[in-house]
């Protein structure tokens, strides 16, 4: 006798549900992107084992590129129009308080200042540019007065100063702009970095094993 | 997987000359719309995470005017580290000797040359109380040495260190060094 034939279960499978699994997640992850603004100064900087994420809000941030070359930038638009106003007011430049809080970045000397805001936002190249002069073997150090404006912007607020420094920049500059951070009592700062895994059997790998927290 | 199911549903057979209206699946190969979700999942999930920098922070020491404001280390527990340009790095102990000889150089790797394995052995035979690191950059060194020689501070757990001006006399000496380096090898 020849057995019961057991019913051919069909191959196909339901994909509506895997589908809207995928596609929320995918909602998800759009909507929690956010995408960086494509950098106007370019910069690798070094790595390094620090854990800590840089903040994002009220940063007040130092590019130093491979050049040597200082830039500065703020994010905050009030903060940008009081120093607008502060400059007009204290070194009388007559710049132009809007194109200065559109500004992405500052990256010349005062003297040019008005007619770096004059060019379109397309042709602020960084390259192009002779940043802002730190090196007090020919000049001023200009930076202490953007940081000084900087202070006074962020009066009463909690200021996040990060360096952003390139790996190939050469240390006067640096130098230049930590003397500036110093002059205007600025002690405290961030310096942006790469992430970087512990080597391991170090001290501080050591310290990670045991459970320790490592960020002060 | 899903295909398209092309055979009319109901199948109950309508009365002699009743017209058969074709009657079409609702069923959509969904296979493709997976992918390309998946496809965009793992964009957007490696896009979110790799971008995020990483920050190391500094405080610096005040500048102190007077002398006696200045902060007193104890010679025994100083070790002073000096960044040359081309990747070279040089050190001391205590005080520079006035002829140089206590001026030696080491490396950034992690060997027996490398200056981690000198502030681990520095580390280990100084009461930590009194370990101080000073880090000196001469003008030719570049911004990853500084901040190698500070995340130096932070894998090898050095509590006390500081980022100083160099004094000319160091920075001769670096020089000097830097290019008998250069022309010996």
């Amino acid at each position: 006798m020849a057995r019961p034939k057991l019913p051919r279960k069909s191959t196909n499978v339901d994909m509506t549900a895997m589908c809207d699994v995928a596609f929320l997640l995918l909602t998800f992850f759009i909507l929690a992107t956010k995408f960086k603004p494509p950098e106007a100064i370019e910069i690798v900087t070094p790595k390094s084992v620090a854990s800590k994420v840089a903040p994002s809000k009220d940063v007040v941030l130092v590019s130093v590129d491979r050049d040597g070359k200082v830039f500065f930038s703020i994010e905050d638009p009030d903060a940008k129009k009081y120093i607008a106003n502060a400059i007009n007011n204290t070194k009388n430049l007559g710049i132009d308080v809007n194109a200065f809080v559109n500004a992405q970045f500052i990256g010349v000397p005062f003297s040019q200042l008005k007619a770096f805001l004059a060019l379109p936002e397309a042709d602020r190249k960084a390259n192009a540019l002779p940043g802002i002069p730190v090196d007090t073997t020919k000049g001023p150090n200009e930076m202490i007065d953007w940081m000084r404006y900087a202070v006074d912007a962020y009066q009463g607020k909690k200021m996040n100063l990060l360096l952003k420094g390139d790996n190939k920049s050469k240390y006067p500059s640096i130098e230049g702009v930590i003397n500036a951070f110093k002059k205007t009592d600025q002690l405290k700062f961030e310096m942006v970095t790469n992430p970087e895994a512990v080597p391991t059997g170090s001290e501080l790998w050591k310290l990670a094993q045991k459970g320790q927290r490592t960020e002060e | 997987m899903a295909e398209m199911d092309t055979s009319s549903g109901g199948g109950h057979k309508k009365g002699p000359g009743v017209k058969k209206g074709k009657k079409m699946s609702t069923r959509v190969d969904l296979t493709p719309m997976v992918d390309l979700g998946f496809l965009l999942i793992t964009f957007f999930i490696f896009t979110t995470t790799m971008s995020q920098p990483t920050a190391m922070k500094l405080f610096l020491p005040k500048d102190a005017d007077k002398p006696d404001e200045q902060n007193k280390i104890k010679e025994s527990g100083a070790l002073t580290i000096l960044l040359g340009g081309d990747n070279t790095v040089f050190y001391y102990e205590g005080e520079l000797a006035p002829n140089g000889t206590n001026f030696k150089s080491a490396n950034y790797s992690n060997g027996d040359e490398g200056i981690r394995a000198e502030i681990l052995r520095k580390k280990a035979s100084t009461p930590e109380k009194d370990l101080m690191v000073v880090i000196k950059p001469s003008p030719q060194c570049t911004y990853k040495n500084v901040v190698d020689a500070l995340d130096e501070m932070s894998i090898n757990v050095i509590k006390r260190y500081a980022l100083v001006d160099i004094s000319p006399v160091e920075e001769q000496l670096v020089q000097k060094s830097q290019a008998a380096a250069a022309t010996g090898n």
